[in-house]
């Protein structure tokens, strides 16, 4: 252990910290743009100057280990001038457009400006003017002209996800975020999973189908854990007016940390997708033609467009992608829909209520069990249910039905 | 997995992949092994049929042919053993039925392992050396190991390797199955399994059949269920006259669909809980409307068997209803109906659920390995692995540290034994099926989500250069697979990703999945179907879908 005194508070530390994580763990504030705790430091934004005492110059705390008997000043006054230089230069060539920035209350380069009183900069000099969203990957937009060259992007795709997208090209002036050799990002070996968007301090890198559609005050934050695979990352769902808007990394996420997957990121829309169930449905056999009818006509139930809805998500299969069919299992016909202002065919799907729904379900598992017993019955659980679900599907196969023939698709 | 991801994230010395699509099934593993391999300087062996990704930051890829993983373990445990690099302490105090092992192993040299799976000989000695050199190594498997009809020996055979090397109890090490589904832990220790109720206390066990009968205050059979292969043929049969699926797709995610499709349409009655028509739909005859995971509460077990929460953020649309409403309700109108008379007496007797919390804590009572995992520590955040025995226990990352959950590891020797069907003169080559990045199992969630869609709209059929040259088939033109049970149309990759005389395809497209071809050849214990090997013929198709959309 090694003593040091910041702000003359005398703390002791672990050896071989750095005097950011020193201040940090001694609940001293030191901002920074480039640092961040997952990532390598690299000192490259200057935001996290400090004074240190016989040190000739300002030290950059994420990259300077703290000694013992070090006495550091985070807040003298050259290292706040220094800060507010830097914010100033940065604003220089960023854009005026806090008003209808997706990260608006979201940008730490924001929050700095407020926190540091900088004055929006009067300049004639030159302010880059790269092309908004450049790049044809569906999940990440790019704004080049609010990069701040943090390269968090660059070590979030480096040493979180080490797929190497992003990296710097050109010099001085020029020098531009660019995925591998100035490509597409897809065509750098991209997986699309979203770390650079979620390391991203300010708003250079966003998360595409979010775009427009709520900023961090609109939204409400729920913390879930994944549906797609096992490896159970947690994140936020971001919702604003009952709709899943965007998911955000968590960093707190025990698993995953801030990392996931395209799937985890983007791929929740289905939620909302126009195809959900929505009404209990049961096939008009199991029905009465007659209650069918009167119920239709009294607008309570509904003829359901089966061949429409199977095929609103996918383009139709053409006669080429069809399955042949194989002999020893001749395929039956889907049930015809077409005519159905003239004819009720049985197989009909209505789109009836819960109470009649789960009467027909229950009246004829009870109907069942008492003619043939439990070995009538067979149950296929959801590894896509919840524990509790699948613990009283499991209660409802042994004790309602008395069978044990309940299994999913774990073999699959 | 007997160890938890973090601790292989960042204590193994040598990382061992074998049937596992790492980064493209569990990506965020995927990525934590590329970090352990680039920043840590972590041993990365792959064995795997494909050049899959992971494959490109290995320092060692062992492309094997599909269906001889036995050979290619034991043929490392040969190395191993003829070089003295196993771990005697370990093997002395911790396993038995080592003196069986050495025989069956002895006969695997690297010349013989080499003939069988297609790996150099040298590549088997160098990835022997590697894993004995680097301890403690962590093996990771999927289901390129399971689904197979030897699924269970290969299992056996990985479990074997770990405890030769002295790799089991420890951070770092470990057999280590990445399980598919968010919740496919949990269905299991939940019991959504033919044989054993929830915690895995066996059906045939009269302890636990006692145990529930109090509980549910009704008599249970100690007659194990049938599994999902079995149900399908009895439903064919006539014998299963009532399906009740929750949110799964049997008609792309079985395999030999004519005959799922047939086994359906005898079905007398299937009741369906699902988010979209999907194509089991077809053949309901009731459906209930489900909610999605962000419109329920409740908690999920990952692979590593650690419980966590599911909340809800959102209302489901419409009158959808989360799958515990629905089955409460059934439940609730079969008891008024009168089709089963639990005794009233019986603690947990009763479909009284408040809400997730309640069921839970029924769970906990009748789970041992759950009696821990309460709200209330859920809520505080706690890390809690199963086992879970009690309110005070602090659950296992780890498992069979200090001592296996049997007692002493078991040794279990097994020989090659070739897939059921192999390639002949008819069906000249092999198909192995898997998943890809941007897609998920039978597709109904992705096919809707829109980028996902929009990276990867059509099923491809991954086939190597010289089988397409023979074919007469390009990059991109439609070809014809057929397999014995049939025939599916899907646009040809041509890629050396395979090896000659070996094709790739996925089932997350309805209409050209792979499991039309795939072979329902079964592990007669874990009744897993063969997957990843059957034979097939392709032929070209017709102009490609470009070429057709122009002259549309």
């Amino acid at each position: 252990m090694i003593n040091l005194t910041i702000n003359g508070e005398s703390i002791t530390a672990p050896e071989g910290a750095t005097i950011l994580e020193v201040a940090r763990m001694a609940g001293i504030e030191i901002p920074t743009l480039c640092h961040h705790p997952d990532l390598s430091n690299v000192g490259a934004c200057r935001m996290c100057v400090v004074s240190v005492q016989g040190a000739r110059a300002l030290q950059t705390a994420c990259t300077t280990p703290a000694a013992d008997g070090m006495v550091v000043d985070t807040m003298s006054e050259d290292a706040v001038e220094t800060r507010k230089f830097v914010l100033e230069m940065l604003l220089t060539d960023h854009p005026n457009e806090c008003m209808t920035c997706e990260v608006n209350g979201d940008c730490e380069l924001q929050d700095l400006v407020y926190d540091y009183g900088v004055k929006w900069p009067e300049h004639n000099g030159q302010r880059h003017q790269w092309e908004i969203n450049p790049d044809p990957n569906p999940f990440i937009f790019i704004d080049r002209n609010k990069c701040i060259l943090c390269s968090r992007c660059i070590r979030a795709c480096n040493e979180i996800q080490n797929r190497d997208v992003w990296n710097f090209a050109y010099r001085g002036f020029q020098t531009k975020l660019v995925a591998g050799a100035d490509q597409f990002m897809l065509d750098a070996g991209c997986e699309s999973c979203g770390q650079c968007v979620a390391y991203c301090p300010v708003g250079a890198l966003y998360d595409k189908m979010s775009i427009g559609l709520g900023r961090v005050n609109q939204i409400t934050k729920v913390r879930t854990t994944c549906s797609y695979c096992g490896v159970g990352c947690n994140f936020d769902l971001n919702v604003r007016d009952g709709r899943i808007i965007r998911v955000t990394s968590a960093a707190d996420a025990p698993v995953n940390g801030m990392a996931l997957c395209v799937k985890g990121r983007y791929g929740y829309d289905y939620v909302h997708h126009p195809d959900r169930l929505t009404r209990p449905l049961v096939r008009a056999k199991w029905l009465g033609r007659e209650a069918v009818e009167e119920r239709i006509a009294a607008g309570e139930w509904a003829i359901f467009d089966e061949a429409k809805q199977r095929l609103t998500h996918r383009r139709p299969p053409n006669d080429a992608q069809t399955p042949i069919p194989n002999t020893q299992y001749p395929n039956t016909q889907y049930p015809n829909t077409q005519d159905l202002n003239t004819q009720l065919p049985p197989d009909t799907f209505i789109a009836t209520d819960w109470d009649t729904a789960l009467d027909v379900v229950a009246n004829k598992f009870a109907e069942t069990k008492k003619k043939f017993g439990g070995d009538a019955f067979a149950l296929l659980a959801s590894a896509k249910c919840t524990n509790e679900e699948n613990f009283i599907f499991n209660k409802f196969t042994r004790q309602m039905l008395a069978t044990h023939s309940i299994d999913h698709c774990a073999r699959l | 997995m007997t160890n938890s991801i973090r601790d292989i994230a960042e204590e193994a010395r040598c990382i061992f992949i074998i049937g596992s699509n790492t980064t493209e099934q569990h990506p965020v593993i995927g990525a934590k092994i590329r970090r352990a391999k680039r920043h840590r300087g972590a041993k990365l062996i792959v064995a795997d049929p494909r050049r899959i990704d992971i494959a490109d930051y290995a320092d060692l890829h062992l492309q094997h042919k599909p269906g001889t993983d036995i050979a290619l373990l034991n043929g490392l445990m040969h190395v191993i053993l003829r070089e003295g690099w196993q771990d005697d302490e370990f093997i002395r105090e911790r396993t038995e039925g080592f003196e069986e092992l050495k025989p069956v192993v002895a006969k695997y040299t690297p010349e013989v392992v080499s003939e069988i799976t297609g790996v150099p000989a040298e590549d088997i000695e160098l990835a022997a050396r590697m894993m004995a050199e680097n301890r403690p190594g962590a093996l990771l498997y999927a289901m390129g190991i399971t689904q197979h009809t030897v699924g269970v020996p290969n299992v056996m055979s990985c479990a074997n390797l770990q405890m030769l090397l002295g790799n089991m109890g420890v951070p770092g090490g470990g057999v280590n199955p990445l399980r598919g589904q968010n919740n496919v832990q949990g269905a299991c220790d939940m019991g959504g399994l033919p044989n054993v109720y929830p915690g895995y206390q066996k059906v045939t066990d009269r302890a636990a059949r006692e145990k529930f009968e109090q509980a549910w205050g009704v008599s249970l059979s100690d007659q194990v269920g049938l599994t999902v292969t079995e149900m399908l043929d009895a439903a064919e049969r006539g014998d299963v006259r009532c399906l009740y699926i929750i949110g799964e797709n049997p008609m792309t995610s079985d395999p030999d669909l004519n005959h799922v499709r047939y086994s359906l349409q005898n079905t007398e009655f299937i009741v369906l809980q699902e988010l979209f028509f999907s194509e089991t739909a077809q053949f309901a005859d009731v459906i209930f409307p489900a909610a999605s995971f962000a419109e329920k509460d409740g908690t999920v077990t990952n692979t590593e068997r650690r419980i966590q929460r599911v909340r809800k953020a959102v209302d489901p649309p419409g009158e959808a209803m989360p799958d515990h409403w629905i089955i409460v309700q059934l439940a609730k109108r079969m008891l008024a109906l009168g089709a089963t008379t639990p005794d009233p007496d019986a603690p947990f007797a009763d479909w009284e659920y408040q809400s997730w919390r309640d069921i839970l804590e029924e769970i906990n009572a009748l789970t041992p390995i759950y009696a821990g995992v309460t709200a209330q520590r859920l809520d505080a955040g706690e890390a809690l692995h199963w086992p879970v025995f009690g309110p005070d226990h602090p659950g296992a990352p780890i498992l069979h540290v200090g001592k296996f959950t049997r007692g002493k590891g078991r040794f279990v020797a097994s020989d090659h034994t070739s897939p059921a069907e192999l390639p002949d003169e008819d069906y000249p080559l092999m198909l192995t099926t898997g998943r890809v990045l941007y897609h998920w199992h039978g597709g109904e969630m992705t096919h809707r989500a829109q980028g996902l869609e929009a990276m990867y709209p059509e099923a491809l059929v991954e086939i190597h250069p010289k089988d397409a040259r023979k074919a007469g088939v390009a990059d991109g033109d439609l070809i014809k697979v057929a397999s014995r049970r049939g025939e599916i149309v899907a646009k040809a990759q041509v890629t050396d990703r395979v090896e000659p005389g070996l094709i790739f395809g996925t089932f997350h497209f309805a209409e050209s999945a792979a499991n039309f071809l795939t072979n329902p050849a079964l592990d007669p214990q874990a009744k897993i179907p063969e997957y990843k090997v059957c034979a097939v013929r392709v032929e070209k198709a017709g102009s490609s879908l470009d070429e057709r959309a122009i002259s549309e």
